[in-house]
């Protein structure tokens, strides 16, 4: 049997009385795009935040490529192969593009702390790999133009390609994006669908979702997991899901019979 | 015509702006007291004569016709015929390597500070008093400007290397008895010197773990009280340790501390700054000081970003407090409290927040002002405090805040957008 490239068992994680997530499992298998929808507040940015570390969950054990990775400090995962991008878009807002996307290669530095007091060639040749490297990347994603310019000045859809570029540049395995395409105007919308496909099919990469479009995700995942009160209610294609009549309660509330 | 001539001067080169300062020191150390005299002033004023004019108010036309003549119309003039000729000798160091050039310019810069200083022992102290003051500001900058923390324990480091590097000085060379009758030959002197000041930078380093671990857990308002803590507990630990006298004192420093000396240790202070602060390595302070959450996401280790860019800091701080020892010829716990402490920031706060060239020109302008204002006393406190409020106003970042030092970009030939020379 070929181990799934993320695997999540029985995993739940409180916040002091609060079940935020349930006995959560995931699969994802190599280059394949798993969607996770579910109203508000159903748990699903917990979910991004403990595969990554930023929680430790209370219960279960997270696996990546077979590896345990659960309780190790999130920069550890990211340099392991979990790449994200935030809801509310975190980007650093006194650096430029292209410093965003070098920040990202941080754990694949060699030069050292003494190579970055005293300016040797090491250090002068590989900034400058990582600086062709990162050129490279901006231009894949089509804001080469833009290296220069500080985030916090650049339009919203130019700061999502820059969060994309910055995770990818991390050489993730899998990638989480969350709700990618909050905010954005239908323009912008068919532009990120168009990147969100690229990146899954020209890096391989796998992906796990969180959307609120149903038309996003209805056309990008194979497969969608709907998550209420931190507990998984349904799993499935778009169809099953689409059609599942305790999606359908969970979005819209249960009519009563009186 | 007006335009044309300022305009021309967009073209001159670091090198030419060395060039006229260097004609204008020269000027002032061939004919300077000649001329002062001519112009009906005692001496040549000595810090650009801000303290002769506030002095006697009736010589201010006097004082302004001598900065004038000696520096201002020398400097222009000198600047704007060298254009040519530091365009083509910068375009000639062009071909060697960046290190090459730097230390042409890097002479240059010593020789006018070496003549300026010339004139009196009172401008040596000031300079080297300076040069020290740009080492620690810039420090700190790395600390609460890059990292974007607040910490207030640098002049206890400053302490720390100042102690250290002394009791080492006057132990081995000094005629002190702290290490019985232990007297070295003084030639070994300059070999150690440089030993006895990295020791006291270290130690300063060994300090500063003391802040950075308990402090680094979390992020907020800690580092602040731990670091004010640690301050008081070194000053009151060398109060009350009779090896180094107390409150009385350590005094008999070897005179090693002398203006090459104290430029060559700014000038390697500003370089591993700038070194640390452009790489990814040091930008990842700035990741985690705009979003850590967003930093942790990026591979970035926060927690060890933080504690070498701390110790680094606190490393030169104790660098910075050696020399001051050695400058001054004497340390007390006095010399590293609240007020110093107010100072230092004081200069990071003015000159600029995560920026080299801030720190640079607030702790030049704020030493110099300090010590031009000196007349004036107690109101000195009012008015440099006065004006860093209104920097805070303006400029709330400071007055160059952000700028990244770009020695490569700072050495080249200028020339016309066009491409003519």
């Amino acid at each position: 049997m070929k181990l799934p490239l993320l695997q999540v068992r029985n995993m739940s994680h409180n916040f002091g009385g609060l079940r935020a997530v349930r006995d959560y499992n995931l699969e994802i298998g190599s280059g394949r795009i798993r969607g996770l929808i579910g109203p508000n507040g159903a748990g699903k940015t917990t979910v991004f935040n403990l595969i990554a570390g930023m929680y430790k969950p209370s219960e279960g054990e997270i696996f990546l490529d077979g590896e345990k990775i659960d309780g190790l400090p999130p920069h550890r995962i990211a340099a392991k192969g979990v790449g994200r991008t935030f809801q509310n878009l975190l980007l650093w807002r006194h650096m430029t593009v292209l410093d965003h996307v070098k920040m990202a290669r941080y754990s694949k530095i060699r030069y050292g702390l003494f190579g970055a007091f005293f300016g040797t060639p090491g250090r002068n040749r590989e900034e400058a790999e990582i600086e062709a490297m990162a050129v490279r990347l901006l231009d894949r994603m089509g804001i080469r133009h833009l290296a220069d310019q500080v985030v916090h000045n650049l339009p919203y859809g130019a700061q999502r390609r820059v969060e994309i570029a910055r995770a990818l540049a991390t050489e993730p395995r899998i990638l989480l994006l969350d709700e990618p395409t909050a905010g954005m105007n239908p323009e912008e919308l068919v532009q990120i669908m168009e990147i969100i496909r690229r990146v899954h099919g020209e890096f391989g990469l796998s992906i796990l979702l969180i959307e609120h479009r149903m038309k996003v995700v209805m056309e990008l995942c194979t497969t969608i997991q709907t998550l209420d009160f931190g507990a998984v209610i349904a799993e499935g294609t778009p169809e099953e899901i689409q059609n599942n009549p305790r999606v359908i309660d969970a979005y819209l509330g249960r009519e009563r019979a009186v | 015509m007006h335009r044309n001539i300022l305009a021309s001067y967009s073209r001159v080169p670091l090198l030419g702006w060395f060039f006229g300062a260097l004609a204008a020191v020269a000027l002032e150390r061939l004919a300077g007291t000649h001329l002062a005299m001519v112009l009906g002033l005692q001496k040549i004023p000595v810090l650009f004569g801000l303290s002769d004019m506030i002095k006697s108010p009736v010589q201010i036309p006097n004082v302004i016709g001598y900065l004038l003549i000696v520096y201002v119309i020398p400097a222009a003039v000198v600047t704007r015929l060298s254009i040519s000729p530091a365009n083509w000798i910068a375009d000639l160091l062009l071909r060697f390597p960046t290190a090459i050039s730097a230390a042409v310019h890097l002479a240059l810069l010593y020789a006018i500070l070496h003549v300026w200083s010339g004139i009196s022992d009172y401008r040596v102290l000031v300079l080297r008093l300076t040069l020290i003051a740009v080492m620690l500001t810039l420090s700190l900058n790395v600390v609460n400007g890059y990292m974007g923390e607040f910490s207030c324990s640098h002049p206890g480091f400053m302490a720390l290397g100042a102690y250290c590097a002394s009791v080492l000085t006057i132990g081995l060379f000094g005629d002190a008895e702290l290490f019985g009758a232990v007297s070295l030959p003084p030639a070994l002197g300059p070999l150690l010197f440089p030993a006895a000041l990295i020791l006291g930078g270290l130690v300063a380093s060994v300090g500063a773990l003391f802040v950075a671990i308990p402090s680094f857990r979390t992020r907020g308002d800690y580092l602040a009280i731990i670091s004010l803590a640690f301050l008081f507990i070194v000053k009151s630990l060398i109060e009350n340790l009779e090896f180094v006298r107390g409150p009385r004192g350590l005094s008999g420093h070897p005179d090693w501390a002398d203006l090459p000396t104290v430029f060559l240790w700014t000038v390697l202070c500003v370089w591993s700054i700038n070194n640390f602060v452009g790489s990814t390595i040091g930008k990842a302070l700035n990741a985690v000081r705009d979003n850590e959450m967003a930093a942790d996401a990026m591979t970035v280790d926060t927690r060890r970003t933080k504690m070498a860019a701390f110790l680094f800091a606190a490393f030169w701080a104790g660098i910075a407090g050696g020399l001051f020892a050695h400058v001054m010829r004497y340390v007390n716990p006095g010399n590293f409290g609240i007020q110093n402490l107010a100072e230092v920031l004081a200069m990071v706060y003015f000159g600029g927040l995560n920026s080299v060239y801030g720190s640079i020109v607030g702790a030049v302008s704020i030493s110099l002002l300090g010590e031009a204002l000196r007349p004036l006393e107690i109101f000195k406190w009012i008015i440099i405090p006065l004006l860093l409020i209104l920097v805070m106003i303006f400029r709330p970042t400071g007055l160059v805040a952000f700028r990244d030092l770009d020695v490569a970009n700072l050495l080249k030939p200028k020339r016309q957008p066009d491409g003519e020379a």
